[in-house]
């Protein structure tokens, strides 16, 4: 899913300093789930922004909704009731959701208020960590499963460098496993050391960001 | 009987003459200060056969290696291009192979590079299109089949003697050898190791060179860099990942007067070159005096490394 992670508030504060009445938005997708930018987030920053605005002398009006989903013009549209009072609104969805918004409402101005990390899961309690760089042509398969383009630094495809130690990557002053020692153990659990052998060569970035901006057609689906 | 080179290189021949060569250091610096580099590689002429020229070494920025080698090349020093894959991709690695080579740049080391969160711009974009296996890979099809990494036909091939690093000390132990023999087979024909401080180590992995039959294929140099302080010994030992500086060489400079501790650092340096060289599968020794060119002379003509072959 997609990790988010709320901006600081004086961040927020800066953007929308200009304007009195704001709608907060949040996004019942991956950002509840990671705990972002879901309904309670949505309560939390509101009341925050409004507390920050009073003690500085600058009453603000927040008007709050989630959407069902932000990546979907369907589930946005309530937001229109909300919108038409107020000046400016404030996302909390993924930095996807802002996007959609921007495009429902031309003339009102629309502010990510989360930081949209990886794409990645929870590894532990409070603990999410990327998985995927979404490079558009998955070559884990090669790799025992693991992906050396997200988690190795250096995005080795020919790995593991010469500051892996311990199993730890040199980069991240210790708190990184070494991708390319969890392959290789993966590997050699898989009985397939051999593939350690292989000189992997050019990876093709056209399917990546590197190509330009990406569309997924399906033919089937399309009206 | 006429050897066959790759790049014709003065490194190349002495390796192929069966003579042990020996590489040095000189990083370029953090400005374009010419006369400081030029001062630092003067202690190098004579004493060595080649030089490397650092890319960016740490990822932190200094002179390109490319204008190095060439300066290098004016003051009658050979140079060793080191080339790392952090920030260029393949378009611009390609294109500095053929510049390198058209500025008469005979050998060429292919790096990975260190990660840009240990250099002076962390907040850098790193490319990272490729890897140092790859890149080797690119060098060899450019010089022998004259195609680019597209399959575009290469008109005048770069003669580039194809060398890589590593590391015997880094993990998983079993692989470090096997790894080598992927640069080998991906194009190396000459390996610099890093700086060897723990010889137990370094020895098995030799043995497993050689019973893998890559000292056939390839010339493997061994890293040596002289400790000049207990400080720097410590700090090698502590943040130098990958690096395992054994306790006893820091007994031994602990236990010298201070104004002895260069000298026994010296002494220490010897000591290894003469035991590395000793090894089956040794052909010759990278030292890296790093901000200490000036000893060059000293320790290269104390481990009876002079006078340099002359070749033609
Ligand atoms: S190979 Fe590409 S698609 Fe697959 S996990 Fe890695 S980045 Fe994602
Ligand atoms: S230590 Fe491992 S994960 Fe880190 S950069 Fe090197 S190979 Fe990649």
């Amino acid at each position: 899913m997609v990790i988010g992670e709320s901006k600081p508030l004086a961040e927020i504060l800066e953007m929308i300093k200009d304007f009195k009445k704001v709608v907060v938005a949040g996004c019942k997708g991956c950002v509840t789930v990671c705990n972002a930018g879901g309904e309670k987030e949505v309560a939390i920053l509101a009341s925050e922004l409004r507390i920050a605005r009073k003690a500085a002398g600058n009453e603000l009006e927040t008007l709050e909704y989630t959407c069902e989903r932000q990546c979907d013009p369907e589930y946005i549209e309530p937001l229109d009731d909300l919108v038409k009072d107020a000046e400016a609104v404030v996302s909390i969805a993924c930095s996807v959701g802002p996007q959609y918004v921007t495009a429902r409402y031309p003339f009102v101005p629309v502010f990510p208020g989360l930081n949209t990390i990886s794409i990645g899961g929870a590894t532990e309690h409070g603990v999410w960590k990327e998985f995927c760089q979404a490079c558009g042509s998955c070559i884990i398969g090669e790799f025992g499963g693991l992906c050396p383009i997200t988690r190795c630094a250096k995005q080795l495809l020919n790995g593991p460098c010469g500051g892996s130690s311990e199993g730890i990557c040199e980069v991240g002053k210790g708190s990184i496993p070494c991708i390319w020692q969890l392959i290789y153990d993966r590997l050699k659990n898989l009985g397939q050391l051999h593939k350690m052998q292989e000189v992997k060569l050019y990876k093709n970035w056209s399917t990546s960001r590197d190509g330009g901006l990406r569309t997924t057609i399906r033919e089937e689906l399309k009206q | 009987m006429t050897a066959e080179y790759t790049a014709g290189s003065r490194l190349e021949k002495i390796f192929k003459s069966g003579q042990k060569a020996v590489t040095g250091e000189c990083g370029p610096p953090r400005g374009c200060d010419v006369e400081h580099f030029k001062h630092k590689a003067s202690f190098l002429k004579g004493n060595v056969d080649a030089v490397n020229v650092t890319d960016n070494q740490t990822a932190v920025v200094r002179f390109c290696s490319m204008a190095a080698a060439k300066i290098l090349l004016e003051m009658g020093l050979e140079p060793v291009m080191q080339m790392v894959t952090r920030d260029m991709n393949r378009i611009a690695l390609q294109s500095n192979v053929l510049g390198a080579s058209a500025l008469g740049i005979k050998n060429l080391l292919c790096l990975t590079g260190d990660h840009q969160s240990f250099g002076d711009h962390p907040q850098a974009k790193n490319v990272h299109d490729m890897d140092s296996v790859m890149l080797l890979h690119t060098v060899k099809t450019m010089r022998d089949e004259g195609k680019m990494v597209s399959g575009t036909e290469v008109q005048g091939r770069p003669k580039m003697f194809l060398g890589a690093a590593a590391n015997p000390f880094a993990d998983p132990a079993e692989f470090r050898v096997i790894r080598m023999g992927k640069k080998i087979n991906a194009g190396a024909q000459f390996i610099q190791t890093q700086c060897i401080y723990n010889m137990e180590r370094f020895r098995k992995f030799m043995e497993m060179a050689n019973d893998m039959g890559l000292t056939e294929k390839c010339y493997i140099m061994a890293g040596i860099t002289p400790l000049k302080s207990v400080g720097m010994a410590n700090y090698m030992k502590k943040f130098v990942p990958g690096l395992d500086v054994p306790d006893s060489y820091i007994t031994r400079l602990k236990g010298v007067p201070k104004e002895n501790v260069a000298a026994e650092g010296i002494k220490i340096a010897v000591e290894q070159i003469q035991e590395c060289l000793a090894m089956k599968g040794i052909s010759g020794i990278h030292l890296m005096a790093i901000e200490w060119e000036d000893h060059v002379p000293e320790i290269v003509k104390a481990a009876g490394l002079l006078p340099r072959p002359k070749v033609d």
